[in-house]
């Protein structure tokens, strides 16, 4: 990576600018006598001043200075290089001189705006700021900015709700996508859900014409049942290996009419339901599945277990099953990557309190969530799973798992206050003589109507609200016995319940660590994919080109989702807006000469932009994945590390120059 | 035989001598003898919360010196109290260079300065697990002829806190249960296994004692169990000193006899003698001759 950058001698023909600011710099340091000190200075063409070097007839000062030919760099003091660095190197561009040969001596804001009330030390501050700007200017090469085509295909890990809406955003602005799932079907955990908070509007009603869109979309390309297998590459130009999981049906034959469903004489439970239901071994998770393509479960198909049976093979009309399948690779050459893995529900196993009350009535909050669903296993009918009676008294425990960072988790999963109450809210409507009780720690309802909508289970629908922590379950003749405590009337409570719901906290999905390794992402204190920066970059991750969308990143509600998804497609549009994308070129390099191959750059490293040679045991920079932060120049101990116009010998010559 | 370090403390020696005779008799079946810490002191009985009075911990540390000089690698410990104050006295000598510091110099009149590593300090349940083995066990007993069904309560000194429990599951522990299970004895399900028996409030507080009794008690009843099995003296006296009471004042109330763990092992070991049955408030003689366990 260091072609071009050889040891020169410094440049001799510096242009110095000075510019006044009006008064902000002209009044406080005298810059007649700046002009006088800098004109002896070694290397420096000429010195001039303006009013306002940002003006018109200012840039076109500069420019001049440009064009002339008689100029090897230019130093401009004036303002911060935040405000207008780009401005000058723009113009220098323009008029024909490399950007990166225009330096900016902030002799405002560092000096003029500091020292107002000593214009002698000021002016003495700017001559010294100015001959280190200009010894770092002598030394400065004239980079060109690399850039690298651009795959205009996105691909989705993931088509729940924020994969989905990812997808369709990406395609709506024109760009292909691939959407994947390691399921049959897409819809995620949303296609599993009952009503949805705060207005209580039906998630399938409002899911699956979504779910037809992606469907029918002509620039989504789906890729369900189907697993990462390999990601190497980089921003714009990823390789991607996907594995196509083996269906045992070829679904280019499929129409999903089911009849190999029906024949099929293996029933197991169903894992949409929550295990509530069965399903068989050939099927989709339900029957609104996009695609609507039938796979057979290897490890429950009697034929797979036993080598007899076929029933499917047999029924099948249009002879799509084929036992012989087998998973098989594909590549992929894609732009961007969108990481939208989603959440699990922590195991309820995991709360050892309740354990004594377990049985098949203490369940979790999805589980219920497939009870309360219209086309779940009871057709939206409250029955415990035990014994299909009508809970006549059923108790909500919040927090399960969460905001406890002495058993389980620190964080709050965010969406537990609002379901909850809508669950308890949704029984009320179900069994009107029934008593719904709520444990929790407090109600976090920040949310547009949320708030409203609490109060409305509390004060209409009379939930009983109580604010304490339940410090066991047990059975007891038929009931779950809910030993509780209520901290607001400092009373013990025991509820003895028909059924229990809890509030399990939100986990990031199964198996995201092996795509996390994959796309060599970070992930937070909880396994959450890590946001490159919390606010300012929320769906970005430190690895060029990948996002992060929806409860990957951590827990949260639809609505949230929603919005996130389309700000990650905006990110990626933002991309792929661009023919080729143009890198900063300010970036590290090593001296081969002086490394010592040790690998300690390519641990600091945040963008996995450096590794070490394998023949040459010396470490490489990939100036495209680089971001120039530096980690790794004060981190290698052998001072073999560099950054380009950044060196390490630039610095020496500018204290030297300073002092 | 091996010999090994036995700290039983003081109930052992009074009130709970059945316990204490007991694990003494049922072990020597196994070639285990048990050697008395010379000289052994009180516990300290409760352990102190207070971070900055180390005076609180020299009970359970001078009983770890006399262990340490045994040259034993183990110390048995049958009661819960003992087990709980000797561990986490233990924990802090070991993990608190500052505070061990301390307690060493204030016991300058010892001859033997402790890091904390010299013994492992083990409860008798957890010993018959990994030192003995519940099949070891089980080849020396004769299961109960008709049966029978137990609730075996842990109370809290065992299982508080996590980092000493004698199980991996503070909340639902079931060593006990798997260990009367190899024995053929029918474990119930009883969910009050861990509820707090009401401790020391015995003393000033007994009607609150008399009324987690109650509850206790009757959890166990209503599951089905017959007896009570537990391995904590104070537990052991706060179940069975009240049934009495309460079986004259409250209707319904069933009385249940409790007995200590390593009687009931040592009996279906056939071991007859070491229990003294008057030590009982609630009788369970009738029990264990209905099932064929005593003569």
């Amino acid at each position: 990576m260091n072609i071009g950058i050889k040891k020169k001698p410094r440049l001799n023909r510096i242009g110095v600018f000075l510019c006044h600011c009006g008064i902000n710099i002209a009044s406080v340091i005298d810059l007649e006598r700046v002009k006088a000190a800098i004109s002896k200075y070694e290397g420096v063409a000429f010195a001039r001043d303006y009013q306002y070097m940002c003006s018109e007839p200012g840039q076109e000062l500069f420019k001049e200075a440009c064009r002339s030919g008689s100029i090897d760099g230019i130093v401009v003091a004036s303002c911060s290089p935040r405000l207008h660095e780009t401005t000058f190197r723009r113009a220098a561009e323009e008029a024909g001189l490399n950007s990166y040969r225009v330096e900016i001596a902030n002799i405002r804001e560092q000096c003029s705006w500091v020292h107002h009330d000593d214009h002698e030390k000021a002016t003495a501050k700017a001559i010294e700021i100015l001959a280190g700007v200009i010894e770092r200017a002598r030394s400065d090469e004239a980079l060109v900015a690399p850039s690298i085509p651009v795959t205009k295909k996105a691909l989705v890990i993931g088509a729940g709700i924020s994969g989905m809406q990812t997808a369709l955003n990406i395609a709506n602005s024109g760009y292909e996508v691939i959407l994947l799932d390691r399921q049959s079907s897409i819809g995620g955990h949303m296609a599993q859900l009952s009503e949805t908070f705060p207005t209580l509007d039906c998630s399938q009603c409002i899911m699956t014409p979504r779910m037809v869109e992606v469907g029918q979309n002509k620039k989504i390309k789906l890729m369900t049942y189907s697993e990462v297998e390999e990601v190497s590459g980089y921003v714009g130009n990823f390789k991607v290996k996907v594995r196509r999981k083996a269906a045992y049906v070829d679904w280019n034959k499929c129409t999903g009419c089911g009849i190999c469903s029906e024949k099929c004489p293996t029933k197991v439970k169903s894992e949409f339901n929550q295990m509530l239901a069965d399903r068989k071994a050939i099927y989709t998770p339900f029957p609104q599945a996009v695609p609507n393509k039938f796979v057979i479960d290897r490890e429950s198909c009697i034929y797979f277990k036993r080598g007899k049976c076929q029933v499917c093979l047999k029924t099948c009309p249009l002879k799509a099953i084929d036992f012989e399948q087998k998973d098989r690779i594909e590549e992929l050459e894609v732009g961007t990557i969108v990481a939208a893995t989603g959440y699990d529900l922590y195991d309820k196993e995991n709360l050892e309190e309740y354990r004594m009350g377990y049985c098949p009535d203490v369940i979790d909050s999805l589980t219920f969530e497939r009870l309360l669903s219209a086309s779940g296993p009871t057709g939206g009918k409250i029955r415990r799973p035990s014994d299909g009676k009508i809970p006549e008294e059923i108790v909500f425990i919040q927090c399960c798992g969460s905001r406890d960072p002495e058993n389980h988790f620190a964080y709050c999963s965010k969406v537990c206050c609002m379901y909850t109450a809508k669950h308890a809210m949704l029984y009320k409507h179900r069994v009107p003589q029934g008593q719904p009780y709520i444990f929790y720690m407090d109600i976090r309802a920040g949310g547009k109507n949320y708030e409203e909508f609490v109060q409305r289970a509390v004060e209409e629908e009379e939930v009983v609200y109580l604010r304490g922590r339940v410090s066991k379950l047990y059975r007891d003749n038929g009931k779950i016995v809910v030993a509780g405590v209520d901290t607001l009337s400092m009373a013990k409570v025991e509820v003895r319940a028909d059924m229990v719901v809890l509030a399990m906290a939100m986990r990031p999905a199964w198996g995201i660590e092996d795509i996390v390794k994959k796309l060599k992402i970070q992930v937070d204190a909880n396994g959450f994919l890590a946001e490159a920066h919390p606010k300012l970059r929320p769906v970005e991750t430190m690895t060029q080109g990948i996002f992060i969308v929806g409860c990957a990143q951590a827990p949260k509600d639809i609505p949230d989702t929603v919005a996130q998804a389309g700000a990650a497609a905006s990110k990626v549009v933002e991309l792929f807006s661009q023919e080729r994308l143009s890198r900063e070129p300010i970036t590290s390099w090593s001296d081969e000469e002086l490394c010592a191959g040790c690998g300690q750059c390519v641990e600091q490293c945040a963008y996995q932009a450096i590794e070490i040679d394998p023949k040459k045991k010396v470490a490489r920079v990939n100036e495209i994945l680089c971001q120039g932060c530096g980690a790794c120049v004060v981190t290698c101990p052998s001072g073999a590390m560099n950054q380009k116009n950044f060196t390490v010998k630039q610095y020496y010559n500018m204290i030297e120059a300073m002092v | 035989m091996t010999d090994i370090a036995y700290m039983p403390g003081c109930t052992l020696k009074t009130s709970g001598r059945n316990f204490d005779e007991t694990t003494r008799k049922f072990l020597e079946l196994f070639g285990v003898k048990l050697n008395e810490l010379p000289d052994w002191c009180c516990c300290g009985t409760t352990y102190s919360l207070a971070s900055d009075n180390l005076m609180y911990h020299l009970a359970p540390a001078r009983n770890l010196v006399k262990a340490a000089e045994s040259g034993s690698s183990k110390l048995l410990v049958p009661c819960a109290m003992c087990y709980n104050t000797l561990r986490r006295a233990q924990d802090l000598i070991l993990n608190d260079k500052e505070k061990r510091d301390k307690l060493n110099d204030f016991m300058d009149k010892e001859k033997t300065k402790i890091s904390g590593d010299e013994v492992r300090v083990m409860h008798l349940v957890s010993f018959l697990k990994e030192d003995v083995g519940f099949d070891t066990i089980k080849a020396k007993i004769t299961p109960p002829p008709a049966g029978l069904k137990a609730a075996v309560y842990y109370g809290c000194m065992l299982l508080r806190p996590n980092e000493i429990a004698i199980d991996k599951h503070p909340e639902d522990p079931s060593i006990m249960e798997k260990l009367l299970e190899a024995c053929g004895i029918e474990t119930v399900y009883f969910p009050f296994k861990t509820e707090c028996c009401g401790s020391y409030q015995v003393v000033n507080e007994k009607r609150l004692v008399v009324s987690r009794t109650a509850e206790i008690v009757k959890s166990a009843f209503r599951n089905g169990a017959e007896l009570i099995i537990t391995s904590c003296p104070l537990c052991y006296f706060n179940l069975d000193a009240h049934q009495e009471e309460l079986s004259r004042g409250v209707k319904y109330f069933n009385t249940v006899p409790v007995m200590y763990i390593s009687q009931l092992l040592a009996l279906l070991a056939g071991v007859v003698e070491g229990s003294n049955y008057s030590l009982h408030a609630v009788d369970p003689r009738p029990l264990l001759r209905k099932k064929g366990l005593l003569a």
